[in-house]
């Protein structure tokens, strides 16, 4: 593979690939550009032309913005902690060998199989509902007041909601990282006299580093445009306690039908996601070495 | 130190009975090789040892005391892996350290020791590598040298060297030897190579479907294999077992000669032959020959000019015949 012919032979072929995902990514990103200068609401279809950049002063002077960077952090952070945390113990509990484990198997991935806005319905209707819901029920027998999640805490019924959609993505990938775990080094470390919470620490946790950098990024990645979820269920309330960047621009877009205004947002989205992965590449980053 | 015995120690997986019930006794400072084909449960019975497996029944006991249930970290035995089983994160000094900072030892205590491990291994240029930038030699040294620092009571190797090429082997199998003349403490090695077993053990237990066949030094086992299994799987080349009529004259069911108890002649002879393939050594010519009783191994000078299709004729030693009866246990 390494003649100069193949080597321009392989280019040759690639390019139409590239070229075509290369104008899939500049032309909305380029429009996205143009519209976040312009006045462009549609509301207001004669009032066109170069704003000064009133588009991304006026979103990020909106009451909401700082709560909503702050909610998508916080959502973010929330269920990466949240999955990879119970995604390394559903992963060692199902790593055992038990009766039944390959149907055990397919139920614990089987959230990921649920739309996210159908999965969000059954959480609000189903469980959450602080009338009908399991949970009202659940309070209702042990004789406490039922507790309105989505309306005294959006946000942490969201993440709790997220969490678990993205929880089987997490095992699964951690499962396959543990079953790669040769037992030959476990039993090393129990000769050597280190107890199961020792092997943990020392031995499968430095082994699942890797498989965690790869959870974390890409769901860092997915979280950050959580929608749906929200749309279904708090609307982005009570006020601005449950919106988040991707809602915002949302609300700006579709509620307020300013075009311009919502393009600036999402070019600050872009800014922001880029910033978080910088951060994510420093701190975690080099797990992804050999 | 270092005295293990076993008391009709059985091992079951579910219905198969994968030891059916064990007695060994272990000397201290004794080099042990347990050595069998394949799937003879050598494995396992030094897993067993190590604590690694539960038995099924039975008593293992360390220096005298009762070590059947406890935890192989408490049993005081250090176990060299197939596959090395370093841990890949950690640096060969990390490595080396890490029993010794699971017993909670302080940190210039666990410097002094490993230092002393890896002087004693040549592994001092090595210590701040991970075990990936190692050759397969230098991780085995490695693995070794995890062994040592605990000062075990034992030491367990199982097939510690068949991962490694045959040149590397050899020299190994020497540091081996040479580690356990310098440390005295008593070592168990399990292997599935006869060789290793003859050169290495002060005494050889061989192994078939969990029974032990026979129990003594590498020389008893050649001169006096005590039935046709042993006869067979020691020595390199393999044992001539003869059956039928020829035996019988012998008054035994089955006959064995060695490759070298059997005299070549162009001209006269007791058997009468033709050779099938020579390999010449250059210090030993072995030839293969077919006869009226199949193929015979036998081993000649470095010098001798036989060649393929030549006809030649075959005399044994009688001082050095084994005999084996009907149950192919050895008549004396």
């Amino acid at each position: 593979m390494s003649t100069q012919s193949s080597r321009a032979t392989a280019r040759l072929m690639l390019s139409p690939t590239v070229i075509l995902l290369l104008i899939w990514m500049i032309v909305p990103l380029a429009l996205t550009l143009w519209f976040s200068t312009q006045r462009y609401n549609l509301l207001y279809p004669d009032r066109q032309g170069f704003n000064d950049f009133a588009n991304y002063t006026r979103f990020i002077a909106t009451p909401a913005f700082t709560a909503a960077i702050i909610n998508t952090l916080v959502l973010v952070l929330g269920v990466l902690v949240i999955t990879v945390v119970l995604g390394i113990l559903i992963a060692l509990l199902i790593d055992q060998p038990l009766w039944g484990q390959g149907p055990v198997r397919i139920l614990v991935i089987s959230p990921f199989f649920i739309m996210p806005p159908v999965a969000a319905l059954i959480w609000k209707n189903m469980f959450m509902n602080p009338t009908n819901g399991l949970f009202a029920e659940a309070a209702k027998y042990l004789g406490l007041p039922p507790f309105d999640f989505l309306g005294a805490a959006p946000l942490a019924s969201i993440i709790l909601i997220v969490a678990w959609q993205w929880l089987p993505f997490a095992t699964l990938i951690l499962l396959t990282a543990l079953q790669s775990l040769s037992s030959e080094e476990l039993e090393a470390a129990e000769m050597d006299g280190a107890p199961p919470v020792k092997r943990f620490w020392y031995i499968m946790l430095p082994h699942l580093a890797r498989s965690i950098t790869v959870v974390v990024l890409i769901q860092t990645i997915f979280l950050m445009g959580i929608f749906g979820e929200i749309l279904v269920t708090t609307n982005g309330g009570p006020g601005s306690a449950s919106t988040t960047l991707p809602f915002l621009i949302y609300k700006e877009a579709l509620l307020d039908f300013d075009a311009g205004t919502a393009a600036a947002g999402g070019v600050v989205a872009v800014i922001i996601a880029n910033i978080v992965a910088i951060f994510l590449m420093r701190a975690i980053g080099k797990n992804l070495d050999a | 130190m270092g005295q293990i015995t076993l008391k009709q120690v059985r091992k079951s997986f579910g219905d198969v009975h994968v030891i059916p019930g064990v007695d060994l006794r272990i000397e201290e400072g004794e080099f042990v090789v347990f050595v069998g084909p394949s799937g003879c449960g050598k494995s396992t019975l030094l897993r067993l040892i190590a604590g690694l497996e539960d038995t099924t029944s039975g008593t293992i006991e360390i220096d005298g005391k009762d070590a059947t249930y406890l935890p192989p970290a408490k049993r005081g035995l250090a176990m060299v892996f197939q596959s090395y089983a370093l841990y890949p994160h950690m640096s060969v000094r990390k490595n080396i350290a890490f029993p010794l900072k699971m017993a909670g030892l302080d940190q210039a205590e666990i410097d002094r020791k490993v230092e002393g491990a890896a002087k004693v291994l040549n592994l001092n240029s090595y210590l701040d590598r991970r075990p990936g930038q190692l050759s397969g030699g230098q991780r085995q040294r490695v693995a070794i040298g995890r062994a040592i620092v605990r000062s075990p009571q034992a030491f367990l190797f199982d097939e510690p060297l068949s991962n490694l090429d045959a040149a590397l082997r050899v020299n190994m199998r020497l540091e081996i030897s040479e580690l356990h003349q310098k440390l005295k403490t008593t070592m168990i090695y399990v292997t599935h190579d006869q060789v290793e077993a003859m050169t290495m053990a002060d005494k050889i237990v061989v192994l078939q479907a969990g029974r032990i066949e026979q129990v003594g030094t590498p020389m008893e086992l050649y001169k006096t294999p005590a039935n046709v299994f042993v006869a067979g799987f020691i020595g390199s080349p393999k044992m001539n077992l003869i059956a039928g009529a020829e035996a019988a004259k012998h008054g035994a069911t089955t006959i064995g000669i060695r490759p070298e108890h059997v005299q070549v002649s162009a001209t006269s002879g007791l058997w009468q032959g033709r050779v099938g393939v020579s390999e010449h050594l250059g210090s030993d010519t072995f030839l293969h020959v077919t006869t009226d009783m199949g193929l015979l191994n036998v081993r000649a000078g470095g010098d001798v000019a036989l060649y393929h299709g030549d006809t030649v004729w075959l005399t044994p030693d009688l001082a050095h015949l084994h005999r084996f009866d009907a149950k192919g246990l050895a008549i004396r």
